[in-house]
């Protein structure tokens, strides 16, 4: 991953056309109690080859907006608009037919629960063939021989034996890579992982992270990583996407957001987790309250009833304004905040309380 | 109750329209009613080690094993799963022992076995002067309101069809603590200790959000005062933003009422923060066990510094890539046949041969850092020859050295003594 000290190409610039663009999506549900906006004016790129870490808490849109790319939405009650061009394409309009045919082949999802994603009454193999011979004209096997390859790639041992095993045969890590296999089985342009890891312990997850960065440079895949975990996004990502309430309210390069973030929601997300290497001096510092329903959002900015630098923003603004999303002190850095001086506010008094050793360096 | 307890109760209780909104999604009303506490988010410095206190529960040697049986007609035993075989540990007055490891290492059956929801196949817990491993069960009935648990799953460890009242009121009752007409009033108590509005209790667990619901078991954990409280993965079901506030709460509790804690958990940050000491276990065994600099920041174990190495780090944000790890093939093996000799040794990038004849004993190598490893060392520098030799009376290969005389005392002690072998100095240490 050499490519990643360098600079990755900043979201707003518009160089070419890139590989994945959103624009203004939105996926609004229609409920008996109201219409549930669950993404909200989404707009972000992706190139081949790069990562984009999304993160934010449950209910902020973050698997809702991906899987309207896949085209999971379909079939369903759900409102979306907005534009998503694949390569140039616009997915949202496409048939349905022609959706079927790009899912699986041109994107692929990765989903974070392998027990319950998989059948358990088919054996791996053949699940992993099915996925193959959908969309290539080929024997059982010769499918057969690509599914074992596959899983070799993945690294499970003995693929040949074991594609006749169920899942519920496999381990926790194992299956995950059955999963992963079955997602670059038609050599996808595109892979969404929705919490690839999140049900993994450490060790095992430092070894599918490792496979997933080890394959997408070997096909030169774009990745859509969703996840809570800001350690997954720091040492996955090129770009970050903070979500709030169904709206981005942070975007960047990785290294940017995630060493001076400028949104109190993205500080708030730092300082409740702890680090295994910070100064143990450290403060753990909760973000107050409960993620904003979706029905019924809050006035002005979202996050406005848990922010505790609200009183740094001059008059009612955070309740009555909702801010854009607009470029911050560093190029390709885009906010959501009506905070003037976001850097000062975060040297001076988050810093010092969530890794005093950083805030000294400082 | 301390200050900001008491603050949140205060402010939780005034509803202010224009909090209205940012209802939780799960259930409006309940957000409504409690509007965001801007007070209650002061940090929490991570958890400090009182060296001098007492023990409150002595383990030793404990063992779990459960039965095997053959499928078919005669379901003749077959053999055990070595869920937990031989820990020993200590856990402080007032202090917490963190205990972590992978899925499977047998860390929530060390718990269950604490709490005697499971009844140990050996070994010894001791607590307050009696031997909860073999202790009668009308005698066990009296403990259990001393040793409490916290479980993983707020949302399967509340009855749905019982309200919040009768969930933290049944200890109460099962136990006479109060009056009958008291109950009441004790659990608005517990509601509010744990930062809930005690107009609350009438509700069902469905009504809360997921860090509620902890909330709630919290509480029903806390009603019988109990000063032992085994959590086992308290917050990781819950949203990260949400972890850290129960986990201030957590150390608020502690604090107040001096509860001791079991902190159970795969999170080794969230650990490293809550517990001043730490047990690493692997296939039912503790590996290292320390204080929180001696396993963070100075692991002997090749397992540890594996499981420390995978953390992803946010602070990697600023240089990029991937993080240098050590990396473990394959998967844990089963339990039920564990590898002979140390059980790491199929996993370990530094095994040798002794590796596989004997098990390491756990030595002490610090005032408060014990390991069981034949090649104990820091990370890149583990000896070649393997240092329990003379402890097992073997030579360098394994086999049976008839010049050495062998320590007869190889099981694990709970605690510390007062000397250790000093790795670095290559003598005995005293404290």
């Amino acid at each position: 991953m050499t490519n990643m000290t360098k600079s990755s190409p900043t979201p707003t610039a518009t160089d070419g056309t890139p590989f994945l663009e959103v624009d203004n999506l939105k996926v609004h549900f229609p409920t008996a109690d109201g219409v549930v906006k669950a993404t909200d004016g989404l707009s972000f790129n992706l190139e081949r080859g790069k990562t984009l870490g999304i993160v934010g808490e449950s209910g902020s849109g973050k698997s809702v907006s991906s899987s309207a790319i896949l085209g999971l939405h379909r079939g369903t009650n759900a409102q979306v608009s907005g534009e998503i061009r694949l390569d140039g394409v616009d997915l949202l309009s496409l048939s349905n037919e022609e959706m079927r045919l790009r899912r699986g082949k041109d994107i692929a999802m990765i989903f974070q629960d392998p027990l319950s994603a998989m059948h358990p009454y088919y054996s791996v193999g053949v699940q992993l063939a099915e996925a193959y011979r959908v969309h290539n004209n080929v024997n059982r096997k010769a499918a057969r021989t690509r599914v074992v390859e596959m899983l070799e790639l993945v690294g499970i041992p003995q693929p040949d034996r074991r594609y006749d095993a169920y899942p519920h045969q496999f381990s926790g890590g194992m299956r995950q890579r059955a999963m992963i296999a079955m997602a670059l089985i038609n050599d996808p342009t595109l892979v969404i992982a929705d919490e690839p890891t999140t049900a993994l312990d450490v060790t095992v997850q430092a070894q599918i992270l490792d496979l997933l960065t080890n394959l997408q440079k070997e096909f030169n895949t774009a990745v859509i990583i969703i996840t809570h975990d800001l350690g997954v996004v720091a040492e996955m990502s090129d770009d970050v996407l903070v979500m709030y309430g169904g709206r981005a309210v942070e975007y960047g390069p990785c290294r940017e957001v995630l060493t001076h973030p400028e949104m109190p929601y993205t500080w708030g997300l730092l300082s409740s987790v702890p680090d295994v290497s910070a100064d143990t001096n450290a403060r753990m510092v909760p973000i107050p309250g409960n993620p904003p329903s979706l029905l019924n959002p809050p006035s002005g900015c979202a996050f406005h009833p848990r922010c505790t630098f609200r009183d740094e923003v001059p008059g009612d603004l955070c309740t009555t304004v909702l801010p854009e999303l607009e470029p911050a002190s560093r190029p390709g850095h885009l906010k959501r905040c009506h905070l003037a001086d976001p850097d000062r506010i975060y040297a001076k008094q988050v810093l010092p309380e969530i890794a005093p050793d950083l805030a000294k360096e400082a | 109750m301390s200050d900001d307890i008491d603050q949140a109760d205060h402010t939780e209780n005034t509803s202010h329209a224009d909090h209205a909104g940012h209802a939780d999604h799960a259930d409006p009303v309940v957000a409504a009613d409690a509007p965001v506490d801007l007070d209650d988010v002061t940090g929490h410095a991570a958890s400090e080690l009182d060296p001098e206190a007492p023990p409150v529960l002595t383990v030793e040697n404990l063992r779990m094993y459960f039965p095997v049986h053959a499928t078919g007609l005669i379901r003749r035993k077959v053999g055990d799963v070595q869920a937990v075989d031989g820990v020993s540990f200590v856990v402080p007055e007032g202090g917490s022992l963190g205990l972590v490891g992978e899925s499977g290492c047998g860390k929530s059956t060390t718990g269950r076995a604490i709490t005697r929801l499971y009844k140990p196949t050996s070994g010894s817990i001791k607590f307050g002067g009696k031997d909860l491993a073999t202790i009668s069960s009308r005698e066990l009935k009296g403990m259990r309101s001393e040793i409490q648990m916290i479980f993983q799953d707020p949302y399967s460890s509340l009855n749905p069809r019982h309200t919040v009242g009768s969930i933290i009121g049944a200890p109460l009752r099962i136990h006479n603590m109060v009056p009958k007409d008291q109950t009441l009033k004790r659990v608005q108590e517990l509601l509010e200790v744990v930062g809930l509005n005690p107009e609350h209790y009438n509700r069902y667990p469905n009504e809360f959000s997921g860090g509620q619901r902890q909330r709630i078991g919290i509480a029903r954990a806390l009603a019988l005062r109990p000063k032992v409280i085994v959590a086992d993965e308290p917050v990781s079901a819950l949203d990260v933003s949400i972890q850290a506030q129960v986990i201030n709460l957590l150390q608020d509790l502690q604090r107040e009422f001096n509860i001791a804690f079991l902190f159970i958990a795969h999170d080794l940050a969230v650990v490293r923060h809550f517990c001043p000491e730490v047990a690493v276990m692997y296939l039912g065994k503790i590996v290292e066990i320390g204080d929180r600099d001696s396993i963070y920041g100075n692991a002997h174990h090749p397992y540890t510094q594996a499981l420390l190495s995978a953390v992803p780090d946010v602070r990697q944000a600023s240089v990029g890539g991937r993080r240098e790890r050590i990396r473990l093939q394959g998967d844990v093996p089963s339990p039920i046949d564990p590898p002979s000799g140390c059980r790491f040794r199929t996993r370990c990038p530094i095994a040798q041969e002794i590796c596989a004849k004997h098990e390491p004993p756990l030595m002490q190598i610090g005032r408060r850092h014990k390991v069981a490893c034949h090649f104990p060392g820091r990370l890149g520098e583990a000896p070649r020859e393997p240092l329990t030799t003379g402890l097992l009376g073997v030579d360098g290969e394994g086999r049976p050295d008839p010049g050495a005389s062998p320590s007869n005392d190889l099981v694990d002690q709970p605690g510390y003594a007062d000397t250790w072998f000093d790795l670095d100095a290559k003598r005995i240490g005293r404290a």
